[in-house]
């Protein structure tokens, strides 16, 4: 029986850091930070790692101080959560822009205003476009297979991309959840020493981070951040093979859940989708076939394995956990509609916005969406394209 | 913006610069509206234009004023103003 240990998801991503080790922690060490960065700190005042753990005054020196660390080859982490994350904002583009494997669990919450610190996705929905890796966990273990995968996902030389580890906010951050870790040891052989190729502090090998970069060279660096997103695309299936094969465990960009047969699927990011798999068994005893994809990695998106995964549907729900303000619906909605404009199979497609600002979305919720996609395939149309769940 | 630059695949990420002191390849001198003409005749090899200017762009050899390196001078005027006996003129650039 595998060692088990009740942890809060909060405190597994500390565990995972715990085992990672990296030589570095910058963070902010108060609201809206999280009890990430309090667990950890805890290791560091116990000499459980050996980390040097630099307290910083804002969200925006905890990004700064990881670029500096990165920079001199230090495997570097930190931790984020809503609004911390938005003050990070310049700097995480200069993260990945420069090309630096920081990886950073972050919490997801609403950004204000109004304040409030419950779930929802849009503080990393907003830095969709900034370059960075993001996995999306549906609970503690997935928080901690997914933490324990990213340094070698975010070093590897033909990607060189940070990566953000998502939770949702109180529902896995806070809630305590049987966690069943990997031994420190494999952990440390499967993660390996961090061996950038150069630093900014090899002497012999001078070197500059951050110049000015005008007209002349600054697309040619923007097009080589696109190739390195789609490296991680062609190589992290590399990676998924040699967690298989060091923990036994099978890893994937996306999860499919009673999919095979199904007529019709909710497609959902992190923690609602555990809800999902309990209203698909409920309405699998009904003898509704219904199911649930669960995109496990949203950059880079994987459009093929979406795309393949929802071909033989009748119809299909994506539900968003941030808002765009579009009026196209949210961001994930977006991209599976964009994914499937060259595709021969045209699925009715239709999305939900639900939970914004830690909104419950109970079972009934879900089910009244696998209801009107029931009416969807019966009527041939939808109705209304982008609809709110949960909302008065 | 000049031709035969690297394109994506070959240079290295994220802007670093790998070799030390190639600030010398980046041309500055092409957005100068005046030029500073040094009279030789009336120059007393003081040094105080190299000293001053901020691109490095004043020549000098064996403690002497040689030339202008107009690849690089700004045309920012800095040399005329601080020339003891007046002998750098600023040309206007046609
Ligand atoms: S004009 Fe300015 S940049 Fe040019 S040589 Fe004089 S001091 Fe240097
Ligand atoms: S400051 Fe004037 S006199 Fe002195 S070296 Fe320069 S040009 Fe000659």
């Amino acid at each position: 029986m595998a060692n088990r240990i009740a942890l809060t998801g909060d405190q597994t991503a500390a565990y995972a850091m715990k085992q990672i080790e990296p030589d570095v922690v910058a963070a902010y060490p108060i609201t809206p930070q999280t009890e990430i960065v309090m667990s950890f700190s805890q290791y560091v005042a116990d000499g459980e790692v050996k980390t040097e753990m630099i307290p910083v005054e804002s969200e925006h020196s905890a990004m700064s101080a990881c670029v500096g660390s990165a920079a001199a080859g230090a495997r570097t982490m930190t931790a984020t959560s809503a609004n911390g994350l938005a003050l990070m904002w310049e700097i995480v583009y200069i993260a990945s822009s420069t090309r630096l494997p920081i990886v950073m669990p972050v919490v997801n919450r609403a950004l204000s205003a109004p304040i409030n610190i419950h779930c929802d996705h849009s503080d990393t929905m907003g830095t969709r476009d900034s370059g960075w890796i993001q996995f999306y966990c549906e609970n503690a273990q997935e928080v901690y297979e997914n933490l324990i995968i990213a340094p070698r996902i975010a070093e590897h030389p033909d990607i060189l991309l940070p990566v953000m580890v998502c939770q949702d906010g109180f529902i896995t951050s806070h809630a305590v959840e049987a966690l069943e870790p990997f031994d420190d040891k494999d952990v440390k052989e499967f993660i390996g020493e961090y061996k950038p190729e150069q630093t900014l502090l090899d002497i012999n090998k001078p070197l500059t981070y951050g110049p000015l970069d005008l007209q002349d060279y600054y697309f040619e660096h923007k097009r080589q951040q696109s190739e390195a997103m789609l490296n991680a695309k062609n190589k992290i299936p590399e990676v998924f093979d040699e967690f298989e094969k060091k923990f036994g465990k099978k890893f994937d960009f996306v999860e499919r859940y009673k999919l095979d047969d199904a007529d019709i699927a909710v497609v959902v990011l992190s923690s609602t989708a555990g809800n999902v798999k309990v209203v698909i068994d409920q309405l699998r005893d009904k003898g509704i076939k219904a199911g649930l994809l669960k995109p496990k990695i949203f950059r880079p998106f994987p459009d093929d394995e979406i795309i393949e995964a929802l071909s033989g549907l009748k119809a299909v729900a994506v539900m968003d956990r941030s808002e765009s303000f579009s009026n196209q619906g949210g961001p994930l909605f977006n991209e599976i509609r964009s994914a499937f404009y060259e595709s021969d199979k045209k699925i009715p497609i239709v999305n939900y916005i639900f939970g914004l600002g830690g909104r419950d979305i109970d079972l009934e919720m879900i089910e009244s969406v696998y209801n009107d996609l029931m009416k969807i395939v019966e009527a041939g149309k939808i109705n209304k394209k982008v609809n709110y769940l949960g909302v008065r | 913006m000049s031709d035969n630059k690297n394109g994506w695949k070959d240079i290295p990420i994220g802007g670093m610069i790998k070799k030390a002191g190639n600030a010398f390849e980046y041309k500055t001198g092409d957005w100068r509206v005046y030029r500073p003409v040094i009279d030789r005749e009336k120059c007393i090899d003081c040094l105080l234009c190299w000293i001053h200017c901020p691109d490095s762009a004043i020549k000098v050899e064996d403690a002497k004023i040689v030339e202008v390196d107009y690849d690089h001078c700004k045309g920012c005027g800095i040399c005329a103003e601080v020339c003891p006996v007046n002998c750098i003129k600023m040309e206007k650039e046609n």
